[in-house]
């Protein structure tokens, strides 16, 4: 059985923030290659939402662009109405990449040590 | 393989690092190709607030820093006929080709040839309750909303009819970002605006350079994660474009920053949503097939790019005077901080329900929560980490009323005596905001227009 390690994402991925009104955008990819069927698993549509869900979110779409080995996250409504009525500091929600980057996954340790 | 065009981009928003087109001139010149160099300046809302600018003074509304942007490459770019196009025009292209003129007679370049692109700009010549809604601001209220602007984003053929009649600065409003990369492609190749997979290289190009270091290392560096070169010079980008469709991003070489998948990847998916469906004035660009290959330090060429038909209608971006934005901060430090700063939080809420204030408020501690947390601060009413060493206190107010927004914020000054052991460093201000409504208007119903001329014809 393969030993199973949980770690943030932010140890073997990368993302950026973009945002269009009150939705957000969020590119996810990992460093290695072989993690993306993992991620494709593991950071579901359902576990976004739940991390943006104190902001108001409604929704998360997420493409998958395999040739890239990245993953688009469109959460809506989460930006408590966008740069222009949000009382937030950072209405764009440009941070929010690093929000993704805290959720953790569970990943098989050769893999991470490769 | 045909000798590659270049396109360069000097800036990606207002506000950008203003000696940044500075190396991006000089390896275009070393290089010695083709070239073209591009601006991206005008955010969204940037075109209201050049608008407000342009009703106080009529000589302003553009750029403000369009002169120190320019002033080091202008010679360099004229001499060696580098265009140079960009949305800097803002709220009053006329203006900022006035400034222009003005600056290449200083620099001694009287036959400098400045085109005017008109048509955007849409406030006076179009009935916006007649159009379809695209997206709006949930809280605009139409029946008390005042009209600040309404711009078209206009696409690249007004830029290239420009290059045409041989501009040396072609000087636009409120473009779509992608069509400053677009125009110098379509003159150069003389591609044809019905060529979707061509227009697709030009739109990625666009879309990769827009924000400027954002494709080189900008918004990217993470310390001992992803490290880059000299963060503090980064260069900006340049992209080599071929007649058949190449296209790759690379940057200056004497310059930090890098270009890497994993650069490109960040900048190719920033702000999209459909992958299949990048919507801009000239194509649908569709990078669900799109592959990375690096080819060279800081080389990444872009290969399976797809386009599809433009869209029959033009998005409209209307802005109008919003509410009031009132920001109020302290800080608190050293032993006990935190649930200093959680009872300062408490007792601001409660200022505001005691004196009756229109407005809705929200409290940060930040250094606890700010940005990931919520109006009603889920995350740091829950935290339950290590003390924090320092924590800032950060009150915002928004309403209609401006006196009961301008007295919420003024109640975190108060605290300067009011406020628990150890308050200091208040801080408040007081913002006009603007919403924003988009609409959807037919292409044929914005006619644009280029006007060019010397710098020498304009100061006559």
């Amino acid at each position: 059985m393969t030993d199973m390690i949980e770690v943030p994402l932010h140890a073997v991925a990368h993302s950026r923030a973009g945002d269009k009104g009150n939705r957000c955008n969020l590119s996810l990819m990992p460093y290695d290659p072989r993690l993306y069927p993992l991620l494709a698993e593991q950071v579901t549509e359902a576990r976004v939402l739940d991390l943006f869900r104190h902001r108001g979110a409604t929704r998360v779409t997420r493409h998958d662009l395999p040739l890239l080995h990245a993953f688009n996250f469109v959460v809506d409504d989460v930006l408590e109405g966008g740069v222009n009525g949000s009382l937030n500091l950072d209405g764009h929600g440009k941070t929010q990449s690093f929000r993704l980057l805290s959720l953790t996954v569970s990943l098989p340790r050769d893999l991470l040590q490769g | 393989m045909s000798t590659p065009f270049l396109v360069g981009n000097g800036a990606g928003f207002s506000g950008d690092r203003v000696d940044a087109p500075i190396p991006v001139v000089r390896s275009l010149v070393r290089r010695g190709l083709p070239a073209a160099l591009f601006f991206e300046t005008l955010g969204e809302r940037t075109v209201a607030l050049a608008q407000l600018e342009r009703r106080r003074d009529p000589e302003l509304g553009y750029e403000p820093m369009l002169e120190r942007l320019l002033e080091p490459v202008l010679r360099d770019c004229v001499a060696h006929r580098i265009p140079i196009l960009g949305n800097f025009g803002a709220a009053n292209p006329p203006a900022a080709a006035r400034l222009v003129a003005r600056l290449a007679l200083r620099l001694g370049l009287p036959e400098c040839r400045i085109a005017v692109v008109t048509g955007d700009d849409v406030t006076a010549s179009i009935v916006l309750d007649q159009l379809p809604v695209h997206e709006a601001d949930d809280s605009l209220d139409m029946k008390s909303a005042r009209l600040v602007s309404a711009n078209a984003y206009i696409g690249a053929a007004p830029l290239v009819e420009a290059l045409r009649q041989g501009a040396d600065v072609v000087v636009a409003g409120r473009t779509s970002d992608p069509a400053l990369a677009i125009a110098p492609l379509v003159h150069h190749f003389g591609w044809s605006f019905a060529d979707w997979e061509k227009l697709a290289i030009g739109a990625a190009c666009g879309h990769l350079l827009e924000c400027g270091s954002q494709v080189t290392g900008g918004v990217f560096w993470d310390p001992g994660v992803k490290d880059i070169p000299e963060p503090w010079n980064i260069g900006f980008p340049i992209a080599e474009v071929t007649a058949e469709g190449g296209l790759l991003i690379t940057k200056p070489e004497d310059t930090g920053g890098i270009v890497d998948l994993r650069t490109v990847k960040e900048q190719l998916l920033y702000e999209l949503h459909d992958p299949s469906r990048y919507i801009t004035p000239d194509v649908v660009l569709d990078i669900s097939g799109c592959s990375l290959e690096q080819v060279g330090k800081d080389r990444v060429a872009v290969h399976g790019l797809r386009g599809h038909p433009a869209p029959d209608s033009l998005k409209v971006t209307a802005c109008f005077e919003g509410t009031w934005l009132g920001e109020g901060e302290v800080s608190v430090a050293g032993p006990n901080a935190l649930a200093r700063a959680r009872a300062t939080a408490e007792v601001l809420h409660r200022r505001l329900e005691m004196r009756g204030l229109p407005v809705r408020a929200r409290v940060d501690l930040i250094g606890v929560a700010s940005v990931h947390d919520s109006d009603s601060g889920a995350l740091w009413r829950a935290y339950e980490g290590p003390e924090p060493p320092e924590v800032r206190i950060r009150l915002a107010a928004e309403g209609a009323d401006r006196d009961a927004v301008d007295q919420a914020a003024r109640e975190v000054l108060a605290l300067l005596c009011c406020g628990t052991a150890g308050t200091g460093g208040a801080r408040w201000r007081l913002t006009p905001r603007i919403l924003t409504r988009s609409y959807l208007v037919l292409r044929e119903r914005v006619p644009t227009g280029v006007t060019v001329r010397t710098a020498r014809e304009m100061a006559a």
